[in-house]
């Protein structure tokens, strides 16, 4: 009943993951309140934040996996801890942050495990589930090591087998929290490379916290940036990502440019000092001066069109401002000073 | 320059991508012709074990008939070690309805077996005593064939006997592996994480306060042991229960409780003192069908419930969230099963005393011989009964029927094997 209630009043516009109005604490701790958020369809949305921002937590709670103290999550339209728990595993998923595989199991029988909303007592394991297991392990690469034991898989690869099982789940949604921690960078290309053509091939909804801004910016299509339990800003990653929002978020000085690879923004943090080439080098004291001066004017001009009233402020507080320029040039400041 | 480096360095990358394509491409010509080389995943693929045929069976067969065929081609590389560590070969079995179930061939087998053993054992343990029957006049008695004296010997002396030891067998064995698996650890076996020493308070306070009879010690027992159980459930509990917590609450408990018991001794009457004393090491001298029946009552009422949760159980291995996201409902499934297994334990422990060891030994010999992940319940329980059994004969061919206890035997014995366990463990890098 109540559940024809919230359905009648959504509009048709509405999203199959939702969160209204939530209140999110643990313990005695509240992470965020009244947050809403909605994952819209087809997307593969990432969530990115500082630490201890309440990302995490956003993504237990949309999961069911933390019941929030107020507010609600829909999943379409009706209230997810009203539901099943077994309707809403086959439709939504989680790759959670830390999973442990049992001692002596198998590639192929962990990924089996993901089948396991679609099983019943007396449909343990039909044809489809053998095909969809087996789809799932070609689809991650994993199909080779099918009957190798779990522990003794390399990082990267286990990591590949832990979302060949979510894959098995067959879920129009999934969420992923932090799926690239541990990995080194190689593999961490590699399972967001796996996500995307999730994403693309298969038309999942796809929600991934991430911690790495430029992996967000390049794979997102719909980015949520999140500080102190609220969202500071959603949307695509072109048009969210500037300099001014990294610098809200994340409180980093940095530019923001073209991905040369992707086209997609790419975030350059600020340096502690600007390298100068290696003419700088023979005498010291002028070349110093000379540095300071060209930084200096390059500033200038910066600040000219990018932050005014920046010009007056001491060399200290520069690091409120959120430009670049001005940063090279309280930079600058010092180096004068220092020369 | 600035603009020089960054073309390069995109340049690079791109030479990268297309790289990694062309890897890509040629992986997946790799899955279809089954010639796996050295290309795949950073040098792992050498070692790959066997695909095909072992246990892959089942898998293969789907993808023989969904595309191309992959031969299960044997690979040199293939190491030793792989083959040593063949995994259970797992089979479905179907109907036409869409039903069907999967069955763990080796665990099935390890099961048989199991059964096999314990009920033979318990044939030559009814054979046993001071009065020896053969193995063959014992079947025929069972099946109502024997002579009157025969007849009395077995179905009424010795024949309860050994059902109390079976039956309390399975229950300790089950009740260990649920806890192993729900606190995720070796060790958290019910006679370590004190059950088996409350249900001990509650018996202790029926004989030595009330100097009641064997009944009421027994309901007792297991009052005791379901207060111990409810108590560490509600002192562990913190946002849901965690294994290691589990355990350490229960290692407490299980002190306490030691303590209330040794008083309880220290204020008992010299008979009362002497009663408590055998029961505390459990014993399955002079069990009849009194005990029996509510042993026999419980594991028809309570077997059905496990079983019915253990593939949740199974799911919980891999800890709370991974369960959660795949639909089971964690804490419903836990306080079921722990219950059960508190029910499981305190009626054991009411019919045979503290029996020490087998609920901490039989779920982990049984995992090593079904070499399945997961809880193995049945063969944990089968193992439980083929051990009792087993060392109710041994006390009785060496020391005569009603001279030592049981439990002291499972005591050595499964003190030897929490040696072993905990050496193995620490080499592990586990404790």
């Amino acid at each position: 009943m109540a559940s024809t209630s919230v359905s009648s009043v959504v509009s048709p516009a509405q999203q199959r993951l939702t969160g209204q109005d939530l209140t999110l604490a643990y313990d005695r701790r509240t992470v965020a309140e009244h947050l809403s958020v909605s994952i819209p369809d087809h997307s593969f949305t990432v969530v990115v934040g500082p630490n201890a921002c309440g990302k995490s937590t956003l993504l237990r709670a949309l999961s069911r996996m933390l019941k929030p103290a107020a507010g609600s999550v829909l999943l379409d339209g009706q209230a997810i801890s009203s539901l099943p728990a077994k309707k809403v595993a086959r439709t939504l998923g989680l790759l959670p942050q830390t999973s442990i595989a049992p001692d002596g199991i198998t590639v192929a029988d962990l990924v089996a495990r993901g089948r396991y909303p679609h099983q019943g007592l007396l449909r343990q394991w039909s044809d489809i589930d053998e095909r969809i297991v087996g789809e799932s392990m070609e689809a991650t690469s994993v199909a080779e090591l099918a009957d190798r034991f779990v522990d003794e898989l390399s990082g990267g690869q286990r990591q590949r087998v832990w979302i060949a099982m979510a894959i098995a789940q067959q879920t129009p949604l999934l969420l992923l929290d932090e799926p690239t921690t541990y990995l080194d960078i190689q593999h961490q290309i590699d399972v967001l490379n796996l996500c995307a053509q999730l994403h693309e091939e298969q038309g999942r909804t796809l929600v991934a916290v991430l911690h790495d801004l430029n992996h967000a910016a390049r794979y997102a299509t719909h980015l949520i940036a999140m500080r102190d339990g609220e969202i500071v800003a959603e949307g695509e990653p072109g048009d969210i990502v500037t300099a001014a929002l990294v610098e809200q978020v994340f409180g980093l000085r940095c530019q923001v440019i073209e991905d040369p690879e992707s086209g997609t923004p790419l975030v350059i943090p600020a340096a502690r000092r600007p390298r100068r080439p290696a003419a700088a080098e023979p005498v010291a004291e002028s070349a110093a001066v000379t540095a300071a001066v060209e930084v200096a004017e390059e500033a200038g001009t910066a600040a000219a069109d990018g932050a005014p009233g920046a010009s007056g402020a001491p060399a200290a507080d520069a690091a409120a401002v959120p430009s670049q320029a001005t940063g090279a040039r309280a930079t600058a400041g010092e180096r004068a000073v220092g020369g | 320059m600035n603009a020089h480096a960054k073309a390069h360095t995109s340049a690079d990358a791109r030479a990268k991508r297309d790289a990694m394509a062309k890897r890509d491409a040629v992986v997946q010509q790799d899955a279809v012709t089954g010639e796996l080389g050295s290309t795949g995943e950073t040098g792992s693929t050498g070692e790959v074990g066997a695909t095909g045929e072992v246990g892959g069976a089942a898998l293969g067969r789907s993808r023989r008939s969904a595309g191309p065929a992959r031969t299960p081609r044997a690979r040199p590389e293939r190491g030793p070690k792989s083959d040593a560590r063949t995994r259970a070969r797992r089979t479905a079995l179907r109907t036409r309805g869409g039903l069907s179930i999967r069955v763990d061939i080796r665990a099935t087998i390890v099961g048989l077996t199991l059964t096999a053993a314990a009920l033979a054992m318990g044939v030559v343990l009814i054979g046993t005593g001071d009065y020896p029957i053969g193995f063959v006049d014992v079947v025929r008695t069972l099946f109502g064939n024997g002579t009157i004296a025969q007849d009395y010997i077995v179905n009424e002396l010795r024949l309860p006997r050994v059902l109390v030891a079976l039956l309390v067998g399975a229950s300790l064995g089950l009740a260990g592996a649920i806890f192993q698996s729900l606190s995720r650890n070796p060790l958290g076996s019910p006679d370590v994480i004190g059950f088996g020493q409350g249900s001990a308070a509650g018996a202790l306070t029926v004989i030595v306060l009330f100097q009641g009879s064997s009944f009421q010690v027994a309901m007792g027992a297991v009052l005791g042991g379901l207060v111990t159980g409810i108590a560490v459930y509600v002192l562990a509990w913190r946002q849901g229960i965690q294994g290691y917590r589990l355990v350490l609450v229960g290692i407490g408990a299980a002190a306490m409780l030691s303590a209330v018991n040794g008083y309880l001794l220290t204020k008992a009457e010299l008979v009362d003192a002497a009663r408590a004393v055998i029961w505390l090491t459990g014993s399955l001298n002079g069990r009849d069908w009194d005990q029996v029946w509510p042993l026999l009552i419980a594991c028809a009422v309570l077997a059905p419930v496990v079983f019915g949760n253990a593939r949740g159980l199974r799911m919980l291995e891999m800890g709370d969230d991974s369960a959660y996201a795949l639909g089971v409902r964690v804490e419903r499934t836990r306080l079921v099963m722990m219950l059960a297994a508190v029910l499981l334990t305190a009626i054991a422990t009411s019919a045979a005393g503290p029996v020490a060891f087998v609920a901490l030994t039989a779920p982990q010999l049984a995992r090593r011989l079904t070499r399945a992940p997961g809880p193995n319940l049945l063969p944990a329980a089968c193992m439980g009964a083929v051990l009792l059994v087993t060392a109710d004969w041994g006390t009785q061919r060496m020391f005569g029927a009603d001279q030592l206890p049981v439990g002291v035997l499972t005591g050595i014995l499964g003190g030897g094997y929490l040696l072993w366990l905990l050496v193995t463990e620490r080499k592990a890098g586990r404790v």
